[in-house]
């Protein structure tokens, strides 16, 4: 009886909730008769596509601004990165010269930037988010919203050469959304790209066994991230910022600069943030400009607090556990949903009820779980 | 028999997951009494009144065992809500006014007295119009009541001081209705020595008219002065009730923490130091610190290496500031030399790294990291500023587990800190143990000057003793430097070479321990002695 007691409050009630519901929705899929391993490897495809945009949150949480709503400005970078690297892989005819290296030096140099813009960015919004102790999420969320306007500019008036990223038949300006098809998308988690584009020592990647898609390589890179982040937070800076965000008063008496800390926190969630969207486009295969990220902050504020992190604290497995069911129930809903009602646009309506009903349900339970 | 009880808690018990916290407790009150509870932080008091006011924190861990009789009637508190409905009413530790209402408003918060008019007849009674020459007249009879006939009950409670809103919140609870018990949660413990007097005095006032107070406090002193009656935990376990009359204070304090103490501090530690005018510690000029409330405003002093050095003082005269400033948490000016050699205080750290350790008088402000383990707490500076419990691995600097594991296991045995191991939150533990684990911190350091503010502030008397044999024993043994900053003389004068009294955010005047009460009460007030003469 203690035992079961200890359980549920080791899960917390928010998370007993979703969880319950997510394993609802994967046995009325089945009863429906949708294939379990389809399902199942569309569920570890989009966990791994959303993780480290929801891991870009545990910096910001533990060194003290809060829910990072303004992941956005990562993102954004992110995005700058990608598109400027693929420019540079058509300018210079890398799919020629290349081969099968050139995505990877295409999804590296984007990283490269997309990690360098972050970091500048992430500063600077850090200096800001200092200036505005107290109310940071506020800020964070209308930063994030910010960002997005600026760079629909941006997106319109950059002048680049390469048909996958321009509007045909025009000199300036992005397309909505580029296909990444001809560069690094896949390349880490679609079968088919694996097996088209890489050499034979490569096929481990992304690979089937049966209907079930293993994306291994996405796998190993999501880990490596997750591993980097647990180990900075047990690191001297690390620790020093998970005090900065914990008690200010504290970290100062014990001789730290807590304005440094935040700004440093807020930079690497920024940082994560881009390479967050990086891997998003690499696995969904495309680039989407413009006010598809707009929402994404929310997305990723929603599932680690479903996950059971507060606005003070999170912890890895909050990312894992989090990104899971929010993006478990997203994707066992939508099929069973389109089943049962039949009519017209119903399904992307409830999808978005669906999607914005978990966010509502994971802020108004920011508590949940081990405290 | 039991009739001439107007409550009475029988043998109760409470757990805590797996933990027992009240073992069989009983607690009796007649009408009228003055009745103390006392014990150590973590003998049970709170969890008793928590059960008696039927908080949600009692239901939610599983409920307790027992039974609670309100005049010989066996009854159920579920719900703070019944508790107040049999007339149990509690003057809180922390202020529930609310600032921008006047003192009429907040004595009547909740229980408003309307008039009807036309609106309320369709709309129900929450659209009364208020009857305020009724509502003041009552205020003001309940303040009466109590002696306060010096508040306004016109007069905003923002900017009264904390004596003043202490005395609200009792009025308030005379106010209700049938109140037949009242509940003082350390009432004493904010306020100053003449307002605690006075405290006392409305208690007295108020068990007169037949209601029975329920009074908690750390102060013995005030428990001989008011009180009937006592009840004594120890470790969740009932010990004694006994009348007031026939105990003294030395067998109170016996049987609190169930052994003999008879000083504070033993002397078998003797003193083979050497102190020396030419051996300076710590040494300040013209020192200011632009502390809010605890200003520092120019002080000149020398501290000796090996010395216990205290600065006493009242309330709000400077001495908080001194270390507050040091440590870097508030701006300072003038100059700090430690072992001869100044200290750039812009720089944060700075102390730190010249083998100064603090110990904060705000535990859970500014001692503790509150939602981290103890470990982390008792770790973390010596992590930051000395690179302890820490691996390299390449570039980085990782946390050595193995390392802070063991040598918080080593510090949770020096000190006795009372918690389940070294994952334990900091904010899970009481109030003793809290400052154990502040301590443990500042010891790490392994520093030359230690620092403590305020060290036995709301702690119980067993890690009192413990914190100042250990300040005694590391200055006698290791030869640390221990500056004490304290409001209690006492405790001061049981342990310091010299203490110096700051007034007015400078040394008054240095004195010795074995100085005249009359010295130190006239230098606390800021009084030459000539000039007393």
């Amino acid at each position: 009886m203690k035992t079961i007691k200890d359980i549920y409050e080791n899960i917390g009630l928010p998370r007993l909730i979703i969880g319950v519901f997510f394993i609802f929705l994967v046995v009325v899929s089945i009863v429906l008769g949708f294939s379990p391993a389809a399902l199942f490897s569309d569920v570890v495809r989009r966990w791994l596509m959303y993780g480290t945009l929801v891991l870009a949150m545990v910096p910001g949480i533990q060194s003290g601004i809060g829910l990072n709503f303004g992941v956005s400005l990562g993102i954004s970078a992110g995005l700058l990165g990608s598109v400027f690297a693929m420019e540079i892989s058509f300018l210079r005819n890398w799919n020629e010269v290349l081969g099968a290296g050139a995505p990877w030096l295409t999804l590296l140099l984007a990283l490269l930037f997309g990690i360098i813009m972050a970091a500048i960015l992430g500063t600077l919004y850090g200096l800001l988010l200092n200036r505005v102790k107290g109310s940071e999420m506020t800020v964070s969320t209308y930063v994030g919203f910010s960002v997005i306007a600026f760079m629909n500019i941006v997106w319109l008036s950059l002048a680049f050469k390469n048909g996958e990223l321009s509007w045909p038949l025009q000199g300036q300006g992005l397309r909505n959304t580029a296909s990444l098809s001809g560069s690094f998308g896949g390349l880490l988690s679609n079968p088919d790209v694996v097996q088209s584009t890489q050499p034979a020592w490569l096929q481990w990647l992304a690979f089937k066994i049966g209907d079930f898609t293993l994306p291994l390589g996405l796998i190993l890179v999501f880990a490596l991230l997750c591993f980097s982040v647990w180990l900075f937070f047990r690191s001297k800076l690390g620790i020093a910022m998970s005090g900065a965000g914990e008690n200010q008063l504290f970290t100062t008496s014990s001789g730290i600069d807590v304005d440094r800390k935040r700004i440093q926190g807020t930079a690497i969630s920024t940082v994560l943030g881009a390479i967050g969207i990086i891997l998003y486009a690499q696995t969904y295969g495309f680039l989407q400009l413009y006010n598809a990220p707009l929402m994404m902050g929310f997305a990723s504020v929603a599932s680690i607090l479903i996950g059971g992190a507060s606005v003070r604290r999170a912890k890895i497995s909050h990312v894992l556990i989090g990104t899971l069911l929010f993006q478990g129930i997203l994707v066992t809903a939508l099929p069973v949903v389109n089943e049962v009602i039949e009519i017209g646009t119903l399904p992307e309506v409830l999808r978005i009820i669906i999607s914005n009903g978990i966010i509502l349900y994971a802020l108004s339970k920011t508590k949940g779980g081990n405290q | 028999m039991d009739d001439q009880y107007l409550l009475s808690m029988k043998n109760i018990s409470k757990e805590y997951f797996g933990n027992r916290v009240l073992k069989g407790v009983n607690l009796n009150v007649k009408p009228g009494e003055i009745h103390a509870l006392v014990g150590e932080n973590g003998a049970g008091k709170s969890t008793l009144m928590n059960i008696l006011f039927g908080m949600p924190v009692i239901y939610s861990t599983g409920g307790f065992e027992g039974e609670i009789q309100i005049n010989g009637e066996s009854i159920s508190i579920d719900s703070p809500h019944t508790a107040m409905n049999c007339g149990i009413g509690m003057v809180h530790q922390e202020f529930m006014l609310i600032p921008e209402f006047n003192v009429t408003e907040n004595i009547k918060l909740g229980r408003e007295i309307g008039e009807p008019t036309a609106l309320s007849k369709i709309f129900g009674n929450l659209l009364e119009k208020m009857n305020w020459t009724q509502m003041s007249k009552e205020a003001r009879k309940a303040l009466d009541s109590i002696g306060m006939m010096n508040i306004d009950e016109y007069a905003k409670v923002a900017g009264m001081p904390i004596g003043y809103k202490q005395f609200i919140e009792i009025a308030r609870e005379i106010d209700k209705t049938g109140i037949k018990l009242l509940v003082f949660d350390e009432p004493t413990a904010v306020l100053t020595e003449g307002e605690a007097d006075r405290l006392l005095e409305i208690m007295r006032l108020i068990a007169e008219k037949g209601i029975a107070i329920i009074f908690i406090t750390h102060r013995l002193t005030e428990v001989m002065a008011v009180a009937d009656s006592m009840t004594i935990l120890r470790d969740g376990e009932f010990v004694v009730r006994k009348d007031v009359k026939d105990i003294t204070l030395a067998k109170i304090a016996e049987l609190m923490i169930g052994r003999q103490i008879d000083k504070l501090v033993d002397d078998s530690l003797l003193a083979s130091r050497n102190l020396s005018d030419d051996k300076i510690a710590l040494e300040f000029k013209d020192y200011h610190v632009d502390m809010p409330g605890e200003r520092v405003k120019g002080m000149n002093i020398k501290i000796r290496e090996g010395e216990i050095f205290g600065f006493g003082g009242l309330a709000g005269q400077g001495k908080i500031g001194i270390a507050n400033g040091i440590i870097g948490l508030f701006e300072t000016q003038g100059d700090v030399f430690a072992f001869g050699k100044r200290l750039d205080l812009s720089k944060l750290g700075e102390a730190l790294r010249n083998d100064i350790a603090f110990v904060s008088e705000d535990r859970r402000g500014v001692g503790l990291l509150l939602g981290e383990s103890v470990e982390r707490n008792i770790t973390f500076t010596a992590m930051q500023i000395k690179d302890q419990f820490l691996r390299r691995i390449g570039p980085m600097k990782i946390l050595d587990k193995a390392k802070a594991d063991q040598h918080t296991r080593e510090m949770i045995k020096l000190f006795d800190i009372r918690c389940t191991g070294p994952s334990q939150t900091a904010g899970s533990l009481s109030g003793g143990n809290q400052q154990k684990v502040c301590l443990a911190r500042a010891i790490t350091m392994d520093p030359k000057i230690l620092i403590v503010s305020e060290p036995t502030r709301g702690i119980d008397i067993g890690a009192k003793k413990l914190v100042l044999e250990y300040l005694t024993k590391i200055n006698r043994e290791q030869g640390t430097t221990i500056v004490m900053i304290s409001s209690e003389l006492v405790e001061l004068r049981s342990l310091c070479d010299r203490i110096a009294i700051v007034s007015e955010g400078k040394v008054f005047s240095v004195m010795k321990p074995d100085d005249s009460d009359a010295a130190f009460g006239l230098a606390m007030a800021g009084v030459r002695e000539e000039e007393a003469v």
